[in-house]
């Protein structure tokens, strides 16, 4: 028993690196099996989204770009509130096999705990907002 | 806050079992902040109850007590637990298999 952290996935593939890197690294590619819609700008510290048929849309900085053995990018936590530091980090790593490939992911990230700079940040947030609709009660009751 | 992420879930999970006190945070999330009186006239629970919940929560870090009066204190949802455990939730939620099972699928086509 534990909080999970780490997610890791090991799949095989009957394609080619150049394929499950062209599925993973292209707008075409990412659109065709992970988002409905999908666009990415491949290298480091670039920005990717992809939009779901929900109609969520997730943003993502893309982090290492190795053709055709490495890629990975950060994304938000899912549920956390948009301004909140904390992301994942995914990796997808690529080994040629007789088969075709191999591909690893892994996502983690997820027990990590906001930092004291952040809580800090946000306790002030939820007192500014309380003072602030303070004043607007204030300032409607005075007119 | 409690020094680490599992202790922390685990408190927020262990405080949803009861109906009572997800009520509570229920009508906290929505409502805003609250004395124990204002939960008692909209639940279906004593004032009694909530009061000992309430006490229960702010133990827990799962709420706050606004410095003032006994039955005048209000209370508010501290959410940096609930976002511990929406971290446990999320990976939970990833789904790393339905969408692998799509990459293979797309490359198989």
């Amino acid at each position: 028993m534990g909080f999970p952290d780490r997610i890791e996935r090991v799949v095989d593939i009957a394609r080619p690196p150049a394929k499950v890197w062209a599925a993973l690294t292209t707008d075409e590619g990412l659109a065709s099996w992970f988002g409905d819609q999908a666009s990415i700008d491949l290298r480091p510290g670039g920005a990717a989204q992809m939009t779901f048929s929900s109609g969520d849309t997730v943003y993502m900085r893309v982090e290492r770009v190795e053709e055709p053995t490495v890629f990975s990018f950060t994304w938000h936590i899912y549920g956390l509130p948009d301004d909140d530091p904390r992301r994942t980090y995914v990796e997808f790593t690529l080994e040629p096999t007789a088969a075709g490939t191999r591909l690893t992911v892994v996502e983690s990230g997820f027990a990590q705990l906001p930092d004291d700079a952040h809580k800090t940040a946000y306790d002030g947030n939820a007192r500014g907002w309380a003072s602030e609709l303070g004043e607007l009660v204030d300032y409607l009751d005075a007119a | 806050m409690p020094p680490d992420v599992e202790a922390t879930a685990e408190q927020v999970f262990v405080a949803l079992v009861d109906p009572s006190r997800r009520a509570i945070l229920a009508a906290l999330a929505s409502g805003g902040p609250a004395t124990a009186t204002d939960l008692a006239s909209r639940l279906p629970i004593t004032r009694q109850a909530i009061a000992k919940h309430l006490g229960l929560l702010a133990e827990a870090g799962l709420v706050t007590a606004e410095p003032g009066e006994r039955r005048r204190i209000r209370y508010r949802l501290h959410s940096a637990p609930m976002q511990v455990a929406q971290q446990f939730l999320a990976a939970l939620a990833r789904d790393w298999d339905g969408r692998l099972d799509a990459l293979r699928n797309h490359l198989d086509k």
